[in-house]
């Protein structure tokens, strides 16, 4: 019993509560953010490592015994998705220092970035199916802040659509949980998965695992659900965006790989081969939108939807390779996600527009984004030795032992794919003839400049060091693919 | 009971539906409100409508109400009633801007505006 992993999700939460007081004075707003991510970091990292050599760590709320009270559970994998979130959050906010007007900083832009990261931890870290809803809608309402924040026509207009699809994924979610536990009797996470044991998985547990399939495949944007995602992402200012897009369909991505792993394990025919297709057509489904467009908020908001697929891929496996290459690949693309948005949100901040069409020649005034765009591309598409290669070539050995040739294949194409789509911008914007520049200070650009420079160092760190991360990753795939791990370490007190 | 509870829970998705692929905005609230309405009932009764006395922890006491059930409502419905005052301020809004309230006028892209 330890409240260590209680910290990463209050203290954003407490400092959110203080910048809520002092919502004019932006000094003091920037440097308490700021601070407050930092302390979120270290007890993150302290968790890290306790998690590390004491194995998963687990508090049930109010001392009661585990399955009655909610219980909160890190083991590595939830861990270190927290860790990145709270990573990915501090350079966005140092981003927005000045990548985003002083209006919307005075408008509680900060405090509502705090509360998404308190609901994205509280998800990461719940062992409690009642409680994930509740920190889901705790990050969808802060997001329903952060993505109408400003008013503009078109973030009203997207806003709706928005908050719509979530209302009714939530009230799903509400419905599928009282179905299971109608059958089960119980919402604790490690002992739903005992009670499906006992009864050996009939039809209606199939039903209600392809209704979560359905909830999280909202949040995820899996195939045939991810229709309202490039409408709404694109609405809100780049630094909202690149959260969202780091961030928001991970945790829908992290929910079904954990119902996935723990619960529904004994028909896997019938429900991995559902997810596996679906991942499938998600990222051809991706792959066609991220080609189709000429804008370069679009592609990458394409390239979201393809990365979704590929981690789902990974997971639907259920090998060792599979499930240790979706891991590296989830956390490789929340790191490359944001910095790639923060790059393309400074191209579009310099050349003004969005549209590929009206840029061009960038290489010869700003080289420094040039390159640093071109090692994030190369990163993306999964060239070695950068970030994206090894959780890539995890997956498809896991895919070759599972016996999935086609998928494989067509997962290699799609590499191919999302590399032309990527180098396309690199070409559009910064090849060619120069185009004339809207008047830019230099210095706002430098400073947009730092954060995304660390972020891309850090994803390609993460490349090149894979040799010391492998433990970290083991561990977590050790834990997906032996639910008596996780279980036991709930359950034992 | 849990058979007339069925059809009610029923009757609500299907009004909730209706209203929601309508196109006016006050009427798609009023049906995400029927739709959270129907899905707590759903929890209810999900939980079992037996058990008659409170659930006060006594030994020998065999017949009582599961009160998780209940919980899960209760915060369900502040959930639901923070995101429609939430909806009902945001579709303010955006009727004040778009000057309409007809969902087909809104759809579109960037290149629309």
């Amino acid at each position: 019993m330890i409240n260590l992993l209680l910290l990463p999700i209050i203290l954003p939460f407490f400092f959110g509560i203080i910048l809520l007081f002092f919502p004019k004075q932006i000094k003091v707003q920037r440097t308490l953010v700021t601070v407050g991510l930092i302390v979120s970091f270290i007890s993150a990292l302290i968790l890290m490592a306790k998690v590390k050599s004491d194995g998963i760590q687990t508090v049930t709320l109010g001392s009661w015994p585990a399955p009655f009270g909610i219980t909160m559970v890190s083991d590595m994998l939830s861990v270190l998705l927290v860790t990145t979130t709270i990573v990915i959050t501090f350079f966005v906010v140092v981003y927005s220092f000045t990548g985003i007007d002083e209006e919307r900083e005075k408008f509680y832009y900060y405090p509502a970035i705090l509360f998404m990261i308190t609901g994205v931890n509280g998800a990461f870290t719940t062992g409690d199916i009642f409680n994930m809803f509740v920190f889901f809608e705790v990050l969808l309402i802060a997001s329903y802040v952060l993505i109408v924040l400003g008013g503009e026509k078109k973030q009203l207009r997207e806003s709706i659509k928005y908050v719509l699809v979530n209302v009714i994924s939530s009230a799903l979610f509400v419905i599928t949980i009282a179905l299971l536990y109608s059958v089960v009797g119980t919402v604790n996470m490690a002992d739903i998965a005992l009670k499906i044991t006992d009864i050996g998985q009939p039809g209606i547990i199939t039903v209600i695992a392809v209704l979560f399939l359905l909830v999280f495949g909202i949040k995820g944007a899996i195939f045939p659900l991810y229709f309202w995602l490039p409408g709404s992402y694109a609405a809100p200012p780049m630094p909202v965006l690149t959260l969202f897009g780091a961030l928001l369909t991970k945790v829908g991505v992290y929910a079904i790989t954990r119902t996935y792993t723990l619960f529904f394990v004994h028909d896997t025919a019938m429900t991995h081969g559902l997810l596996s297709i679906l991942a499938i057509l998600t990222i051809i489904a991706g792959c066609i939108g991220a080609l189709a467009y000429f804008d370069l908020k679009q592609i990458m908001i394409y390239n979201i939807v393809i990365a979704v697929g590929v981690i789902l891929f990974g997971v639907a496996q259920m090998n060792d390779a599979g499930m240790s290459g979706a891991i590296f690949y989830l956390i490789h693309d929340m790191l490359i996600k944001g910095a790639l948005f923060l790059l393309i949100g400074i191209i579009i901040a310099v050349t003004g527009t969005s549209n590929l069409r009206k840029m061009g020649g960038l290489m010869k005034t700003h080289a420094g984004l040039g390159w640093m765009y071109l090692i994030a591309a190369f990163g993306l598409a999964g060239i070695p030795p950068l970030s994206g290669f090894i959780g890539k070539m995890l997956i498809i050995q896991g895919a070759f032992e599972a016996g999935n040739v086609w998928g494989s294949i067509i997962m290699l194409v799609s590499s191919l794919i999302v590399l032309l789509s990527v180098i396309r911008i690199f070409i559009y914007a910064f090849w060619g003839e120069p185009v004339a520049l809207p008047k830019t200070r230099r210095r706002s650009y430098r400073s947009l400049m730092m954060p995304a420079v660390v972020l891309v160092l850090i994803s390609v760190a993460y490349g090149v060091g894979t040799e010391w991360l492998i433990p970290y990753m083991t561990d977590a795939s050790d834990v997906l693919l032996n639910p008596s791990i996780y279980i036991d370490a709930v359950l034992k007190e | 009971m849990e058979f007339v509870m069925a059809i009610i829970i029923g009757i609500l998705f299907m009004a909730a539906v209706y209203l929601i692929l309508s196109r006016s905005l006050l009427r798609i609230i009023l049906g995400t409100g029927l739709l959270s309405h129907g899905a707590h009932l759903l929890i209810l009764t999900m939980g079992g409508l037996g058990g008659t006395s409170p659930p006060v922890l006594a030994d020998g006491v065999t017949d009582y109400a599961d009160p998780l059930p209940q919980a899960l409502i209760l915060t369900a419905i502040v959930i639901s009633f923070g995101v429609t005052a939430f909806m009902l301020v945001l579709f303010y809004r955006t009727y004040g801007e778009h000057k309409t309230d007809n969902m087909s006028l809104m759809k579109g892209n960037d290149e629309h505006d």
